[in-house]
């Protein structure tokens, strides 16, 4: 973990949607410590502000990817960059997905809209090292099928199970339609010994986690990422603050056990 | 399939009563199963395949609002007047079904009051299913951000 940022420059952009962009950074001089599947870096575009975005990509030459999606100023200037473009990062911060904890488990990929981006590297990292673990299940929510990240790699997704649906479907869509924990029932798990990762938005999380304890899963086993207003990403600022967690440090990633009674509590 | 969704919901006994009702029925993909508007006068248990529900708009394609699949109620209109379809159902995939008709399964309901309430329990709670899961959808949760948010 740096305080500085340290240069990094654009070397590849992959427009993945409308309004989203994967970038590929490498660094110019030195690079930052090894990431990890779901932690984060705070991406400095110069001159207009920096933003705390999760890694989707961790490749083997040190270079990163980035999925970023222009919502903000800094977003959209991330997602305007081009090859040779230089940004400033620090990092990596935050947990990351314990995928040791999930150790001969069936696994639950569960992402909505743009949370699919942090679940990315996990579900690669577990691709990898298949033996580690039970059956791969990836299920994705999407807005609609042109909304949809990554889509030249999802075949290669379904060990055995990668499902998609959408909230509203295009002319020609043949797939599912409806929220993604209709998904669950095509996923092929055994409740007692399947650890959940879920991304998305927080109403998606709830719904998803709540599900999944009706199913049978302890809540120690659904991992979740959450997401709040990160600046400093050091624990000091104390903006990203929910409850007794400051997520920039404790999180993105929590188990349900710790999350669940804070998403409970109104404007926490 | 007697382990999952309607079928785990009722005692054994009146469940093979109910399955006595019931035919196993085959739809190919593309394969209209009813129109928005007619007749409500059957259901169906999905087995394999899902089905796409969808709504007529005029000028347009039919809006799909939702899929369905293996394990899942089709069709909750012959419960209550007008007994009519909401919405148009056509196969998605090659689909496997039970197929049930409902003045059949009414009246063996009239004389079977526990099958009645396990029954009727069970598609009250698919309605409300469905209900949740359209209000969710209803927030845009996957929008640009605010774009569900009330104006």
């Amino acid at each position: 973990m740096t305080a500085i940022p340290l240069p990094y420059r654009v070397v590849e952009t992959r427009p993945e949607t409308a309004d989203t962009v994967t970038v590929r950074l490498e660094p110019v001089h030195e690079a930052l410590p090894p990431f990890a599947p779901g932690r984060f870096a705070m991406v400095y575009a110069f001159g207009v502000g920096e933003a705390p975005v999760s890694v989707a990509g961790i490749l083997p030459d040190g270079g990163l990817l980035h999925t970023v999606r222009a919502a903000g100023a800094v977003s959209r200037a991330l997602c305007a960059l081009a090859p040779g473009a230089v940004v400033g990062m620090r990092g990596p911060f935050g947990t990351g997905w314990d995928l040791p904890l999930a150790a001969g488990d069936d696994l639950l990929v569960v992402a909505g809209g743009i949370g699919l981006a942090p679940l990315r590297p996990l579900v690669q990292a577990v691709l990898a090292a298949p033996q580690g673990h039970g059956r791969l299940n990836v299920l994705i929510g999407a807005r609609t099928p042109d909304d949809l990240l990554y889509r030249g790699e999802l075949d290669g997704w379904a060990r055995p199970y990668c499902g998609i649906t959408v909230d509203r479907p295009g002319a020609g869509w043949r797939g599912r339609v409806g929220v993604v924990t209709t998904l669950l029932d095509e996923a092929l798990f055994s409740p007692a010994g399947t650890t959940a990762f879920v991304c998305g938005p927080e109403i998606m999380i709830r719904a998803t986690a709540r599900d999944l304890l009706h199913r049978g899963l302890a809540p120690d086993r659904i991992l979740v990422s959450l997401e709040r207003n990160m600046h400093c990403a050091t624990g000091h600022c104390g903006h990203c603050q929910l409850g007794p967690l400051l997520l920039c440090r404790d999180g993105p990633v929590v188990g349900y056990e710790r999350a669940e009674p804070l998403l409970s509590v109104r404007e926490l | 399939m007697t382990r999952t969704g309607l079928f785990s919901t009722i005692p054994e006994d009146h469940r093979d009563r109910l399955m006595d009702l019931g035919r196993d029925v085959a739809f190919p993909a593309g394969a209209r199963i009813f129109e928005e508007g007619s007749k409500a006068d059957r259901f169906w248990v999905l087995h394999t395949g899902a089905v796409a529900l969808d709504l007529h708009v005029p000028g347009r394609r039919p809006a799909v609002v939702e899929t369905i699949g293996a394990g899942e109620l089709l069709g909750w209109s012959w419960v209550c007047p007008p007994r009519q379809w909401h919405l148009g159902a056509e196969a998605v995939s090659p689909v496997r079904a039970w197929e049930f008709d409902a003045q059949e399964v009414l009246r063996l309901c009239e004389h079977d009051p526990a099958l009645d309430h396990a029954l009727l329990t069970y598609v009250v709670g698919t309605i409300g299913h469905r209900l949740r899961s359209a209000r969710t959808r209803l927030l845009d949760l996957y929008g640009p951000y605010g774009s569900g948010e009330p104006r």
